[in-house]
C-alpha cells in the first residue's frame, strides 16, 4: 500500500488581511466539488494586519493523513511581492515547482531573474490580481482572483471548481464578483502562458 | 453529509446536534471557533432548547456546567492549556460529583513561556483528575468521539473529554462526514440523570466527607473509570454499525501484528506517523504504529496485547514531564511490566513545533538499528541549549550577581 | 405602640396571620433542619434558616440551593448526614454563584420558571474567591438570588482576614502585634455597593437582629426575577469573641451604630433604609467582641476608635440613617473621642 497519494501541495505566502489562509480554504473546496480530498490550514502566528502569513492546501486522490506543515511544495502562491525581500518564501521549493507570484511586474523585474531560471518557464507566472481584484471588487483584495491564474497554470483543479467555492465562500454578490476576478486572472494567465509556450 | 470544513466548525455543529440544554462559552485560542461556532447555531434557533451563557472565566465555565448538569440539563464546554489548569479544581469536582459532562480540549502548550500552538501538555497535566480522555487523530474523528462522549459520560456518570489537536486539526479543513441530526438522534437518547436536583425528590449533593469514607468513594471513581474500559469499545462497536465507519475505542494498531518496531501515539502525529510507516514497509522495514485512543482510562491490557510481538517500542509524546521524562511513556512502561521490550521516549511537537516525515524516518530509522537513547527530544537544537546552560553554569545562582566569572 | 403586640416581634402569634414570620408558621420549610453541628449562637446558622426558609415560602417550595464552602455548608453536610431539606449543592469555595448560574440555565432550557434558585456563602466565598463568578453571574443578570452571610472573616478555616473582615478587627493573621492595631484601615471591599454598582434588580442588607426585615427582603427579592444580591450581618460568636446569647444584640448594636447599614437598593439607587432607631457609639459595639479588645487596654486606643467612629458617621451621612432619631452618642461622655462634637454636626435633623 503507497503512502499517502499526496498529488499536489501548494504553500501560499501572504500579509495578513490579504485573505491568505481564505485562499488555501478556497483551494480546498473547489477540490472536494471535484470529489477529491484536501486539507487546508494557516501556520499561526500572532493575528495582525500585516504580518507575514503562511497557508498551506493538500489535494490528492486519497484520504490525507498528516496534518504537519508543507515542507517542500509543489507549488507556490505569493500574495504579496514584498515579501520577496525579506522571508524566505522558497525555501523547500523544488525545480519543478510552480510559482504564481501576484504582481503587474515580472520576474525579472521583481530581481528574480536568477531565481527564475532555476524553475521551469512554463511552470513560473506573475499576474496583477490585486489591480484585476480592484476592478472587481473596488478592494485591492487577489486572493480568490489568483486561484483562477493557479487553475491555468497547474491544471490541478477546474475553472467552474474554483468559481463554485468562491460562490460557496462568499454568498451573493461579493461571490460573483471574486468569480469574475478569478475568470480574468484565468484568461489573463492563459494567454500569457502560451506567450511562453511559443516564445 | 459529506463536506470540506473547517475542524471546529463540524465539531461545533456535532456537539449542537447532541442537544445540550447548557453551552458555555470562554474564548481562548485555539478553541474560539468552536464557541463561536455553536453561538451561531443558537442564535439562529437550530440549537434549542439551548442556554448559551458566557462566562467570565473558565472556572465559571466548567462552574456553570456543574450546576446545569446536576440540575438534570446535559452540559458542555470547550478549553485549552491555561483554561483548563484554571479550571483545575473544577475539574476534580465534576469527577467527584459524578457529573457527565462532556468537554472538548482543544491542546495547547501550557505557560510559562506563553505558547498558543500544539502540544498535549494541558490534558496530560490533569490526567489524574478523574475525567475519561479520549484523543482525536483527524477531524472526523474528532466529530465522532464527541457523539461517542456523551453516550459514555452518561452511561458511566463521568465527565468526558475530548481531545484534538489544536490549530492543527481545529483549524484544518477537511473533507468530514458530518452527522444529521436524525442519526445523532438515533445514536443519543435524551440524558437522564442519576441523580438530580429537583424540588419533588431533594437531595444533598457534595456532603463532607471524612477520613471514614473518602477511601471508599475515591475507590468507586476508579471502579468507574475500569468501567469505561468497556463502555469505550462497546460505543465504539455500536458507533461503528450506526455510522458505518470505526473510530474511537480504546486502541488502533496499524501494521503493528508483524512489527518489530512499534510507535505508539496520541492525536494528529498519528497520520504523519503512517505515512512514515507505510514509507519504512516499502522499503522492507517492519514497523508499525499504535494509536492510544482512550488516554483515560489507560487501556494497559490492550497495549500489553498489542505490543506482544514487538521487539522494540518507540513512544513519541507531545508532553514533558520535567524531572522524569515523558507522560504516556510511564503509562506504556507499566502495562508492558516486564515484557522482554525496549521502550523509548521520544519528546517531540512541544509548543506546536512541526514533526515533519522525514525527522520521523530518520528516528525510526535509528529506533531499528537501536542507536536511540532511552529518553530524546526530536529536532532539539542541542547547541542552544548546550550554550545556555553552559551560561547558567558560569554565573551560578540565579543571577548575574556573585560567582560570575570572566 | 405596645412594643409587645403591635411589632413585628418574631414568633409574635398575636399578630394576623399574614403578619406573622414566616419562622412563626407551624408550616416553615425547615430548610435547614435540627442536628447541623454549628457553634451555639451561630448568627449564619440563624441567619440561613431564615433566609432559605422565606425563599421557599416564596416559591412555594420549588427551590434549589447552591452552597459555597464553608462554615454553613461544613456543619450542615457531615456525610452521610445532611440538614438540608430542599435541594442542595455544595461544589467549590469560589464557584456557588457560577453554580447557581448553572442550575437556572438548566431550568430556563428546561422551561422550569417555576423552580427558583438560590445561591449562598460566608463572606470569603463571595467577596473574595467567589467574586469574579458573583460579578460575572450579576452582569449577566441571571436568575439567582445570591444571599452572603458576612461574619467578616474565613471562619471555618481558623478565623483568617477577608476582603470583609472590619479595620482594626483581630484575625488569625490581622493581629495587633508589631505595632499594627489588627486589620488595616482603608482596606475591604463594600459588597453591597459593588453590586449595586452592576444595576441588579435588587440589593439589599440586613442583620439577624431583625429576622422579620430580613424574611421581608427575602420575599421582596424572590418577587423579582433575574440577579438580587442580599447582603446578611451574621456575628459568629467564636471568630469574634463576643457571648453566644449576645449574638443577636451585636448584631443589633452593629446597625444602630451606622457601621453596618441596613437598606434596599433597586438597579443601583436606594430605595429604603432601615434607620437607627437609638444611636450608640461605636465603643459600646466594639466591646462586646475580644477581636476589638486590643483597642481597650491601658490606655485605649482612642485614635482607632475615632476612626471607626468616622466610619460609622460616614455610613450615616451616606444612608440618611439617622432621622430625628434619639442620639445617644451625643448625650454621652466624650468617652469615644470626639463622638460629641461628631454627633453634634452630624446626625442632627
Amino acid at each position: 500500500m503507497e503512502g499517502t497519494a499526496r498529488e499536489l501541495e501548494v504553500r501560499v505566502h501572504g500579509r495578513g488581511g490579504q485573505g491568505v489562509v481564505t485562499a488555501a480554504e478556497l483551494l480546498s473546496i473547489a477540490a472536494f466539488e471535484e470529489g477529491r480530498h484536501a486539507q487546508a490550514f494557516p501556520s499561526f502566528g500572532s493575528e495582525r494586519t500585516g504580518a507575514p502569513v503562511v497557508s498551506f492546501c493538500r489535494i490528492a486522490d486519497a484520504p490525507i493523513r498528516t496534518h504537519e506543515p508543507i515542507a517542500e511544495p509543489d507549488a507556490l502562491i505569493v500574495q504579496d511581492p514584498t515579501l520577496l525581500r525579506g522571508d524566505d518564501v522558497f525555501a523547500g521549493v523544488g525545480p519543478d515547482a510552480y510559482v504564481l507570484v501576484n504582481s503587474g511586474r515580472g520576474f525579472e523585474e521583481l530581481g528574480l531573474g536568477e531565481l527564475a531560471r532555476g524553475f521551469r518557464d512554463e511552470r513560473l507566472l506573475a499576474v496583477p490580481a490585486s489591480e484585476i481584484a480592484r476592478r472587481h471588487l473596488g478592494r485591492p483584495l487577489p486572493n480568490a482572483a489568483l486561484l483562477g491564474a493557479f487553475a491555468a497554470l497547474t491544471g490541478a483543479l477546474r475553472l467552474d471548481s474554483i468559481e463554485a467555492a468562491i460562490r460557496e465562500r462568499f454568498p451573493g454578490d461579493g461571490g460573483e464578483r471574486n468569480a469574475a476576478a478569478a475568470q480574468e486572472c484565468f484568461a489573463l494567465a492563459q494567454r500569457r502562458l502560451s506567450e511562453v509556450a511559443h516564445a | 453529509m459529506l463536506r470540506q470544513v473547517e475542524g471546529s466548525a463540524a465539531v461545533a455543529e456535532t456537539v449542537a446536534r447532541c442537544r445540550p440544554e447548557v453551552v458555555c462559552a470562554y474564548p481562548i485560542s485555539p478553541q474560539t471557533h468552536i464557541v463561536e461556532g455553536l453561538s451561531d447555531l443558537v442564535r439562529d434557533g437550530t440549537l434549542a432548547p439551548c442556554e448559551y451563557v458566557t462566562v467570565e472565566s473558565e472556572f465559571a465555565a466548567l462552574s456553570v456546567c456543574i450546576g446545569a448538569s446536576a440540575a438534570g440539563a446535559r452540559a458542555y464546554t470547550a478549553t485549552a492549556s491555561q483554561g483548563l489548569l484554571f479550571m483545575a479544581e473544577a475539574l476534580y469536582n465534576a469527577s467527584g460529583l459524578g457529573l457527565p459532562i462532556v468537554m472538548t480540549v482543544t491542546n495547547r502548550a501550557i505557560g510559562a513561556p506563553i505558547n498558543i500552538w500544539n502540544d498535549h501538555s494541558d490534558a496530560m497535566s490533569q490526567r489524574d483528575c478523574g475525567w475519561v480522555q479520549l484523543y482525536a487523530a483527524d477531524n472526523q474523528e474528532a466529530v465522532d468521539l464527541h457523539m461517542q462522549a456523551f453516550r459514555i459520560a452518561e452511561r458511566l456518570s463521568l465527565p468526558v473529554m475530548v481531545c484534538m489537536d489544536g490549530f492543527v486539526l481545529t483549524h484544518a479543513y477537511e473533507r468530514i462526514d458530518v452527522p444529521s441530526a436524525e442519526q445523532v438522534d438515533a445514536f443519543l437518547p435524551p440524558f437522564e440523570p442519576r441523580q438530580v436536583l429537583d424540588p419533588a425528590a431533594p437531595v444533598t449533593i457534595g456532603a463532607l466527607v471524612g477520613p471514614e469514607a473518602f477511601a471508599e468513594v475515591r475507590y468507586l471513581s476508579h471502579a468507574r473509570q475500569m468501567q469505561a474500559l468497556e463502555a469505550i469499545p462497546d460505543v465504539a462497536d455500536e458507533f461503528a454499525r450506526v455510522f458505518d465507519r470505526p473510530s474511537g475505542g480504546l486502541v488502533h494498531g496499524y501494521r503493528a501484528d508483524d512489527a518489530e518496531t512499534v510507535v505508539v501515539a496520541l492525536g494528529s502525529v498519528l497520520g504523519t506517523i503512517e505515512e512514515a510507516v507505510d514509507a519504512m514497509r516499502e522499503e522492507g522495514v517492519r514497523i508499525g504504529a499504535l494509536a492510544v485512543k482512550s488516554f483515560r482510562p489507560f487501556p494497559a491490557r490492550t497495549v500489553r496485547a498489542a505490543l506482544r510481538r514487538a521487539k522494540r517500542v518507540v513512544v513519541l509524546e507531545r508532553a514533558l514531564a520535567p524531572g522524569a521524562g515523558g507522560v504516556l511513556s510511564s503509562d506504556v512502561r507499566v502495562a508492558l511490566k516486564e515484557a522482554p521490550l525496549d521502550v523509548h521516549t521520544v519528546v517531540a511537537g512541544l509548543g506546536g513545533r512541526p514533526i515533519g516525515g522525514e525527522s520521523l524516518r530518520r528516528l525510526f530509522a535509528d529506533a531499528g538499528a537501536g542507536r536511540l537513547e532511552p529518553l530524546t527530544f526530536l529536532d532539539l537544537d542541542r547547541e542552544r541549549v548546550e550554550a545556555e546552560l553552559g551560561a547558567t553554569a558560569l554565573n551560578g545562582g540565579s543571577g548575574t550577581t556573585v560567582g560570575s566569572g570572566a | 405602640m405596645n412594643y409587645q403586640v403591635d411589632s413585628f416581634a418574631v414568633g409574635n402569634r398575636l399578630l394576623e396571620p399574614e403578619r406573622r414570620s414566616v419562622q412563626s408558621r407551624t408550616d416553615r420549610a425547615n430548610s435547614l433542619t435540627c442536628g447541623h453541628r454549628a457553634c451555639r449562637g451561630c448568627g449564619e446558622a440563624l441567619g440561613a434558616r431564615y433566609a432559605v426558609d422565606a425563599a421557599m415560602r416564596a416559591s412555594g417550595g420549588q427551590l434549589i440551593v447552591a452552597n459555597a464552602t464553608g462554615c454553613l455548608e461544613v456543619f450542615s453536610t457531615p456525610f452521610p448526614e445532611s440538614a438540608w431539606r430542599p435541594p442542595w449543592i455544595h461544589s467549590l469555595f469560589g464557584n456557588a454563584p457560577a453554580v447557581a448560574s448553572g442550575i437556572a440555565a438548566a431550568l430556563k432550557a428546561k422551561g422550569r420558571d417555576d423552580v427558583r434558585v438560590l445561591g449562598q456563602g460566608g463572606d470569603g466565598g463571595t467577596v473574595d474567591i467567589g467574586f469574579g463568578c458573583l460579578s460575572g453571574m450579576f452582569e449577566r443578570g441571571d436568575d439567582v438570588l445570591y444571599v452572603c452571610y458576612d461574619n467578616q472573616a474565613y471562619m471555618n478555616t481558623g478565623v483568617q482576614r477577608s476582603g470583609a473582615t472590619p479595620a482594626a478587627a483581630r484575625t488569625a493573621n490581622t493581629k495587633p502585634i508589631g505595632g499594627h492595631q489588627g486589620a488595616e484601615f482603608g482596606q475591604g471591599k463594600d459588597l453591597p455597593r459593588i453590586a449595586m454598582a452592576h444595576e441588579i434588580p435588587y440589593v439589599a442588607t440586613a442583620t439577624v437582629a431583625e429576622p422579620r426585615d430580613l424574611e421581608r427582603k427575602v420575599e421582596r427579592a424572590m418577587e423579582l426575577r433575574g440577579a438580587r444580591y442580599l447582603h446578611v450581618f451574621v456575628p459568629c460568636p467564636l471568630g469574634w469573641g463576643s457571648e453566644p446569647r449576645d449574638t443577636i444584640r451585636v448584631a443589633r448594636l452593629a446597625k444602630e451604630t451606622g457601621l453596618f447599614p441596613v437598606f434596599e437598593a433597586e438597579r443601583g439607587e436606594l430605595t429604603g433604609v432601615s434607620k437607627i432607631r437609638r444611636r450608640a457609639p461605636v465603643e459600646e459595639y466594639l466591646r462586646t467582641q475580644q477581636r476589638f479588645a486590643h483597642l481597650f487596654g491601658d490606655p485605649p486606643n482612642r485614635d482607632a476608635i475615632a476612626r471607626i467612629q468616622a466610619i460609622a458617621d460616614r455610613n450615616i451621612r451616606r444612608y440618611g440613617l439617622l432621622d430625628g432619631a434619639r442620639d445617644r452618642a451625643s448625650e454621652l461622655d466624650s468617652g469615644g473621642g470626639g463622638s460629641k462634637s461628631d454627633a453634634k454636626e452630624e446626625g442632627r435633623p
